[in-house]
């Protein structure tokens, strides 16, 4: 199976990474150099496997349902590229 | 006292306690060193000043109850540490300072440890040479343009170099085991589960596990004492009944049964390596441990596995950088244009490789091909183990199936760099505690390490085995200090 | 009520039906969110209520609400659905800017409760609408573009709150159904108290799943998916629109598009958002942060003792144990304060006589004023006490909604105010007789005529009395005296 230019554009669209021409051919080399090393798994037959999700051995664990977090809006804006005293900021959303 | 940096962590504290050496002292020992080490490009942000004026803190109303009673050390820059620039080696968090802590850092501040600085890493920890790091590459001080493996490339040259008694690691692949192979130091992946992954900027949430590295192995029981804890704030961490490490470290392994998998001899595997394992089997005898030939079958498929499921979830927990509540942004005439630009400029090669290759295996069509497949294969993985362990106590591979590398060796085949890793991720798939210890060196003399795998929650036998081999092997690191004039 | 809820669409000979499926987006009652301890509470300035795990900074993790996981368990058990021993939540990977992780977690293959059921009352009689799946899931943040003209604001507060999303089968053929259906689940929710199904504030939404297909057919047309109605008048609209569209498409020989469309509340019109081919791969799977949701039996069967009567079971209660009517049942039981209510006024009370002064006086009142039944001007206690003075006759029903008229201003104790404004009914026999005696003596002629056979002057007695009296008279008492005098 090969990846191709067509495939990588997509990608790069889903994952909302922008992606010059050239960069795009490169990747998709690297991709399929990847990928074909990836194909070994189908050498093997997992029918009857049943798929690990987690390798911690433990079970989910609760919480109460206490309110813990104050108001840390200061904090939690701090770091923002963006923003005013309340609010995030990013570019006028296009629906 | 010039030697101060070339203590083990066990003589530091054994001096500050009795009083020998000032944590004041000790932490301008390390400064002092490091002012003089920049060519080796460790420190991503240096945190001396801070450093300085804490130890004088410490010193001024000591706590020796402590178990890291005012020593100074550096961590590699995946720990969210609160005030102090976290940036994994990216270009997106350049500018991150965290309003938190990391637990495992927290519990290192909580013994008594200060922060030196912030260690240089692959970005993102994706990466066998810290070559993808944003800020540069770092030098192994083994010799001059060499690699000091990855991804916690800054900490396993900080190490090897005497900047930090000890340090902190990150491994999803063999990301500290690798490195302290290649540096002829000690590092230790715990058992997935033993320490928090809370504040740890997250590469592959079902891979990642912090560990110690250290100079020698009793160091890193003493590290691994103070790191491993059961912590709520995260649903992965286990309450299981956690050693003193350190105080239950023994030499004797007598009669403890330890398995050779024979996948492990790999084609094309260079002699010194083969040499080296055969060494480490004569050692292990002398020990006193039995030697096991067992089967690993599925040893061939980990690294297709691991470059399934690792960048799939990191293509999901790095969807968090998108220029909107922190870190880096680039100007985009709206949202989504922002966004791709943000993400495109922010994130090195590497990094964008991986998310790419996670983003096209969880994509609609693909899912049960990949992504189902390699949970499969995973599960096979751990099944060799756990029948492996009905046999045995533990396994001795190879660290790693070649010394280190040069600078740019690698970087343009990112196949040839993931080979890096052949011995190390099937640790992590399985979830295993693995230790690599320097054990020999090439025809270069740079090092080599042996690793030794355990059961689950058995970090206790891995670094036993680790200590009594290390008496044996009894290795000494040739670090010339080239780089400083 | 009107007496049909049918809903079909007829052009020239063709007959066409809608098929209805909802997904129901229910936020579930708690004080924390379903993976961080910040608040829940609506209303709060902006980015106040927010952790580092709902902004999702770098190595947050998340950890369960136990009491959400509760709460989706109880309206399983509400809904008649199975409950799953094992769940696990995914990623939902896509992003936008008030989705600070750039995932929802949620639960796409496994989710903790499996099929159940919905009764309906309908004019026609009961309707079963299926449950398909009942999910947990976090909510998202607010993206707020209309405050600021160049730029998007975002809010995280509600980033993290938990949802419950209910999906129905495609069971659903009217705009009055859906009415219906949307009504019966607010109030299961509200009576196991899972969520307070508040609309306004936006605690319940929905996505409405729209096809229409020849009448008698038994395919399913191609659906289109109308993204995020909140509420029920916006969603029959957004029907009764999208259907024709439907309609006048195939009427036209045009294919329909398999689509995400937006409802224009302003234009009343539904309008494309993206089509099939631009639908989102949101790339699930398992969230690797977190451990399957493992709930035994044991402690399934705890939750089930909590579980209150619900609607249907009270509603049977209602017409077993105190003979009421299904229509009475029904609208009493339709609110669980409601229900309170009225179990609190027959409690001491004449339940027929209550129940018509419920649904008739108060629910009138209730609707003048625009208020809900916690919120009455007259508490149950009060109500009880006049029907228990109308029930043994101390007052009159008349002179009773005089009573009820002042209640209505003040909550007080209608027997301060019978006794205040001297409204005691007149049941004291020698006291009418007195009263009687004087009309009759006041108006012989017309006692000579009834007598001669014009029965209809009893009415003008009464009358008399009742106006001499004040409409204090009892009227019971009043007619037997009068009737034995007029005999004589």
């Amino acid at each position: 199976m090969t990846i191709d230019l067509k495939t990588v554009k997509h990608i790069s669209k889903l994952a909302r990474i922008s992606l010059e021409e050239k960069k795009a051919e490169k990747l998709a080399t690297d991709m399929n150099s990847i990928f074909e090393f990836i194909e070994k798994l189908n050498e093997l037959n997992t029918d009857n496997v049943e798929p690990l999700t987690s390798i911690a051995e433990t079970t989910l664990r609760f919480r109460d349902d206490k309110i813990k977090s104050e108001n840390i809006r200061e904090k939690i804006l701090k770091n923002s590229p963006e923003k005013n005293d309340d609010f995030f900021v990013v570019p006028k959303v296009v629906e | 006292m010039s030697e101060i940096t070339s203590l083990t962590l066990f003589e530091l504290i054994k001096n500050i306690k009795e009083k020998k050496i000032s944590s004041n002292e000790a932490a301008k020992s390390f400064v002092d060193r490091a002012e003089r080490s920049k060519k080796l490009n460790t420190y991503v942000t240096e945190n001396f000043e801070n450093c300085l004026k804490h130890s004088k803190e410490f010193d001024n109303r000591p706590n020796f109850d402590l178990k890291l009673p005012g020593i100074p050390i550096a961590v590699k820059d995946l720990f969210c540490t609160t005030d102090v620039r976290t940036t994994a080696g990216s270009n997106i968090l350049n500018n991150f300072i965290p309003t938190y802590e990391s637990t495992v850092t927290q519990n290192i501040w909580n013994e008594g440890g200060i922060l030196l600085g912030k260690l240089n890493c692959d970005e993102f920890a994706m990466g066998s040479s810290n070559e993808t790091s944003f800020f540069g590459n770092v030098q192994n001080p083994i010799a001059e343009n060499i690699v000091p493996g990855g991804s916690s490339g800054g900490s396993s040259a900080a190490l090897a170099a005497n900047l930090t008694p000890i340090t902190i690691g990150t491994d999803t692949g063999g990301s500290i085991r690798q490195p302290a192979s290649f540096t002829g130091t000690v590092g230790l992946k715990p058992t997935y589960g033993s320490c928090s992954r809370y504040g740890i900027v997250a590469f592959a949430s079902s891979l990642d596990q912090a560990g110690p590295m250290s100079k020698d192995v009793k160091d890193c029981s003493i590290l691994l004492e103070v790191i491993s804890s059961f912590d709520k704030k995260d649903s992965t961490s286990i309450d299981f009944k956690r050693n003193n490490y350190s105080k239950d470290l023994t030499n004797n392994i007598k009669g403890l049964k330890i398995g050779i998998p024979k996948e492990y001899r790999i084609d094309g595997m260079p002699d010194e390596i083969e040499k080296l394992w055969q060494k480490g089997i004569e050692y292990a005898k002398e020990c006193g441990a039995e030697i096991i030939d067992i089967s690993l079958p599925h040893t061939s498929y980990a690294l297709p596995t691991y470059y399934i499921v690792a960048p799939a979830e990191a293509s999901s927990n790095l969807a968090r950088y998108d220029g909107v509540k922190y870190g880096f942004r680039s100007s985009g005439e709206n949202l989504i244009d922002m966004y791709e630009k943000t993400r495109s400029e922010g994130f090195g090669e590497e990094v964008k490789r991986r998310i790419m290759i996670g983003t096209y295996v969880l994509s609609s069509g693909y899912y049960d091909a990949y992504y189902l497949k390699a949970q499969k294969v995973r599960q096979l993985i751990k099944k060799d183990f756990d029948e492996a362990y009905n046999k045995v106590d533990a396994i001795l591979t190879p660290s790693t199936p070649s010394s280190a590398f040069k600078i740019g060796e690698k970087s343009s085949d990112p196949v040839s760099m993931y080979l890096n890793d052949i011995f190390t991720v099937p640790v992590n798939l399985a979830g295993l505690p693995g230790i690599s210890i320097p054990a020999g060196t090439d025809k270069n003399n740079y090092p080599l390490g042996l690793q030794i795998i355990g059961k689950p929650f058995d970090e206790q036998t891995v670094l036993n085995i680790a200590y009594s081999m290390e008496e044996k092997i009894n290795y000494k690191n040739n670090i010339s200090d080239w780089w400083i004039k | 009520m009107s007496d049909k809820s049918e809903f079909f669409i007829t052009r020239d000979q063709n007959i066409y039906e809608v098929v209805i499926g909802l997904e129901v987006h229910a936020q579930v009652t708690s004080n924390s969110k379903l993976f961080s301890s910040s608040s829940t509470k609506f209303g709060a300035e902006p980015n106040t209520q927010v952790s580092l795990v709902d902004a999702a900074f770098p190595g947050m993790l998340p950890v369960i609400n136990e009491f959400c996981v509760k709460q989706a368990i109880k309206t399983g058990i509400g809904l008649k659905a199975k409950i799953n021993n094992k769940s696990v939540f995914d990623r939902k990977n896509y992003f936008y800017a008030d989705l600070p992780q750039g995932y929802q977690i949620s639960q796409y293959k496994y989710p903790i409760v499996g099929e159940g059921m919905v009764t309906l009352d309908m004019p026609e009689g009961q309707k079963k609408v299926g449950i398909e799946r009942l999910h947990l899931e976090q909510d998202a943040g607010k993206s707020i573009h209309d405050i600021d003209p160049n730029s998007t604001l975002v809010d995280l507060n509600r980033s993290g709150v938990a949802l419950m999303e209910i999906v129905s089968k495609p069971d659903l053929r009217s705009p009055d159904e859906v009415n219906s259906y949307i009504k019966k689940l607010r109030s299961i929710m509200r009576y196991l108290g899972t969520c307070d199904g508040n609309m306004q504030e936006g605690s319940l939404r929905a996505d409405v799943n729209v096809s229409v297909r020849k009448k008698g057919s038994k395919d399913l047309g191609t659906r289109c998916e109308i993204k995020n109605v909140n509420s029920i008048k916006f969603m029959q609209m957004a029907i009764i629109y999208e259907a024709n569209r439907q309609v006048d498409l195939i009427e036209d020989g045009k294919k329909i598009d398999q689509e995400t469309r937006l409802f224009d509340t302003k234009k009343n019109e539904t309008r494309s958002m993206r089509s099939k081919e631009d639908a989102h791969d949101y790339r699930y799977f398992p969230d690797p942060d977190l451990l399957p949701l493992e709930i035994d039996d044991e402690y399934i069967n705890k939750i089930k003792l909590e579980i209150p009567e619900l609607p249907d079971e009270k509603k049977k209660r209602f017409i077993d144990k105190f003979n009421l009517t299904p229509y009475e049942a029904t609208i009493l039981v339709s609110d669980i304060e409601t229900s309170k209510y009225f179990e609190e006024v027959i409690k001491d009370s004449d339940v027929k006589l209550s129940t018509n002064w419920i649904t008739g006086e108060l629910f009138a009142l209730l609707n003048e004023k625009g208020l809900d039944i916690s919120d009455s001007p007259i508490s149950s206690k009060n109500l009880s006490k006049l029907v228990n003075f109308i029930k043994d006759g101390t007052i009159s029903g008349k002179i009773a909604k005089t009573i009820f008229e002042i209640m209505a201003e003040k909550d007080e104790d209608p027997e301060k105010i019978i006794n205040e404004k001297g409204l005691k009914q007149e049941s004291n026999p020698e006291e009418l007789e007195k009263l009687i005696d004087q009309i009759l003596n006041d108006n012989q002629d017309k006692v000579t005529e009834y007598k001669s056979g014009k029965d209809k002057l009893f009415g003008f007695f009464v009358g008399q009395a009742m106006k001499v009296s004040g409409g204090k008279a009892n009227p019971k008492l009043l007619n037997e005296i009068l009737k034995t005098k007029l005999t004589k």
